[in-house]
């Protein structure tokens, strides 16, 4: 592991211009997350968590302050540079899973690599990634739709991961699911931390929080 | 991979895809064969006028100028005198200048059968510069014989041979005319061509012209013999008005175009609306899918990548109903012209060996399919922009 972070934000602010006024949504965020890092970003709805994740995820940029992606400073980049970072770099679990209806299970997996490369070469890495994830060959070729919700969030796993990307952002990965399937998701993604995937994670549940090394408490936007 | 969204994402609709594509066809469909219908009338037209471009027209100047042959406005029962005839031949010489005589008298083809028929009166020596023979002859210097137009000859079974009345006065029939079609000069397929002196004796004589023809060997020098009559006759005040048969031929051309550019048009309006129900089409698809192109987005899909996806649905319609309207097109084109050529020629024998289909025929179906793809695309541009424009965050964020 070098030495360097995976992320850095220095005194990052985001406002989001509203008719009713504006919003701070952070307020001068500085932090740091190191390679191997296992995080729980924690607070109250509407504290900024998500942003902060956004804003991690270079899906959203800061009105003001920098953020270093891998000691690069992302916080002036072009839609297109971003969309790259993403898609090399970053590996995103939604609450929702967010699988894309038209695709199959293994092709939603693929799905990252093809936009990497621009070739349908994807099979094998995407085979290996989701037998990983302990999912059945026989659920490789079912739509979404045909999935359960424990099936369809290791399926959206083995996608954020089927890049090998250097930091992976779940965003209350365990909402939709039971308790029993959470614990396993769970347990497989402090697996893969344990293999040296930097993982950050936003939740309101302290028993999944606890399964992170470092927990951030965030309150109206700013760390606690 | 955004080209098999694409078509997924149509199969998943095909309801509703295969409704934007029989709006697409029935677009392409009407353009092209309206296209056709409007180069059939062309082609139609073409055929029937004959090709005399060679000829000068002179008729008595009216008081409100015509352009072209068949002008109700120059139908003025009027005559160029002798000594005009006489001046417009020595501006004409070396060309050859026919003076004509026109009437009208009531024709006994045989017993009971008879109405009034248009008689021309041309000088013998002229008749052949003028007219071709389908079977017969040529009636000789000062002897007394008819020759029928062919759609006349054919109507009342009339050949070289047969006995007319004319008025009260008996002739023979010396010959029958080839199909000359509509010109700008003497229009004689449903007339009788007699001699000038037997015309006079018959209808009596004002020693003038309703019209005179100058044959122009050279289409080259048209326009020369054209000033030189002009400011021989009309140097003081306007006596005659002279054209020329390009005239006629350009005032068809204009009016040929404006028929093809209104149907055209109209099949355009109908693309246009199917344009728009893809629009609406594609519009929804970007509605109900935000959320997917906030998660591609998040994954890594470029903007240009999400543009090119909705663009693919698009094209793929267009395509489709372009290539089904271009098949049925031909089809469909191929009757209504046939029908058009069938109302327009009834009764006659016009167009009977006409072909419909020609190089401009293709060239409408191309265009139609052309402009079907184009303005699939076109309709399919704006929502697609809008769906690469969407920021994840915001597209993820709705339900």
């Amino acid at each position: 592991m070098s030495g360097e972070p995976i992320l850095r934000f220095e005194e990052v602010t985001k406002i989001y211009p509203l008719p009713a006024g504006d919003v701070v949504a952070l307020d001068r965020v500085s932090l740091t997350v190191d390679p191997g890092e296992f995080i729980a970003v924690m607070g109250p709805s509407g504290s900024g968590k998500s942003t902060l994740l956004n804003m991690m995820g270079c899906l959203d940029v800061p009105t003001a302050g920098r953020i270093y992606l891998s000691g690069q400073e992302i916080s002036q980049l072009s839609d297109d540079d971003l969309t790259r970072l993403r898609r090399d770099r970053i590996g995103f679990v939604f609450q929702q899973f967010n699988l894309i209806p038209l695709l199959s299970a293994i092709e939603n997996v693929e799905f990252p690599i093809i936009l990497t490369t621009g070739r349908e070469e994807s099979r094998r890495r995407a085979i290996e990634v989701m037998r990983m994830m302990h999912l059945d060959d026989a659920l490789f070729s079912h739509r979404p739709g045909e999935l359960s919700g424990g099936e369809q969030q290791r399926v959206a796993i083995a996608r954020a991961l089927v890049n090998d990307p250097d930091l992976l952002l779940c965003d209350e990965p365990t909402g939709n699911l039971d308790t029993k399937t959470g614990t396993a998701i769970m347990d497989l993604l402090a697996e893969e931390n344990r293999e040296g995937k930097t993982i950050v994670m936003v939740t309101h549940d302290p028993g999944v929080a606890a399964y992170a090394r470092r927990t951030i408490r965030i309150v109206d936007g700013r760390l606690a | 991979m955004f080209f098999a969204f694409a078509v997924r994402n149509l199969r998943r609709h095909w309801i509703r895809s295969a409704l934007s594509i029989i709006g697409i066809v029935i677009g392409v469909v009407a353009i092209a064969s309206l296209g056709i219908m409007a180069s059939s009338i062309n082609l139609l037209v073409a055929n029937v006028i004959t090709d005399v471009g060679d000829t000068i027209v002179i008729t008595p100047h009216t008081a409100i100028g015509g352009t072209f042959a068949g002008d109700p406005r120059t139908a003025v029962d009027a005559a160029i005198p002798a000594r005009e005839v006489e001046e417009i031949r020595r501006a004409a010489n070396p060309h050859h200048t026919v003076p004509v005589l026109q009437g009208a008298d009531e024709v006994e083809f045989r017993r009971g059968e008879s109405g009034y028929t248009q008689i021309i009166g041309l000088a013998s020596d002229d008749i052949p510069i003028l007219l071709d023979l389908e079977e017969g002859q040529y009636p000789r210097q000062n002897q007394p014989g008819a020759l029928v137009g062919t759609y006349l000859a054919a109507e009342y079974d009339v050949a070289p041979g047969s006995k007319l009345t004319i008025g009260n006065e008996s002739i023979r029939v010396a010959g029958v005319l080839a199909e000359r079609g509509f010109a700008a000069d003497i229009n004689p397929d449903y007339a009788i061509v007699v001699p000038d002196g037997w015309y006079e004796s018959h209808f009596g004589t004002n020693d003038a012209y309703p019209m005179v023809i100058v044959r122009v060997g050279d289409v080259e020098q048209i326009d020369a013999v054209k000033d030189a009559i002009e400011s021989r006759i009309n140097r003081r005040e306007d006596i005659v008005d002279i054209f020329d048969s390009r005239d006629m031929l350009r005032q068809y051309e204009e009016i040929y175009q404006q028929i093809t550019t209104f149907l055209v048009g109209i099949g355009g309006i109908s693309l246009i609306v199917a344009a728009v129900n893809i629009l609406n089409v594609m519009y929804i698809s970007v509605t109900e899918r935000i959320r997917e192109i906030g998660v591609m987005r998040s994954l890594g899909a470029l903007r240009r990548e999400v543009l090119r996806m909705f663009l693919y649905e698009a094209m793929i319609l267009g395509l489709i109903g372009s290539i089904i309207g271009g098949i049925a097109s031909t089809a469909f084109g191929y009757l209504i012209s046939l029908a058009a050529v069938e109302v327009f020629t009834a009764g006659t024998t016009f167009g009977e060996n006409f072909t419909v289909f020609d190089q401009s025929a293709v060239g409408f179906i191309i265009f139609g399919m052309a402009f079907g793809i184009g303005t699939s695309i076109a309709a399919g541009f704006y929502p697609a922009w809008i769906a690469s424009q969407l920021a994840p965050v915001d597209a993820m964020r709705q339900k």
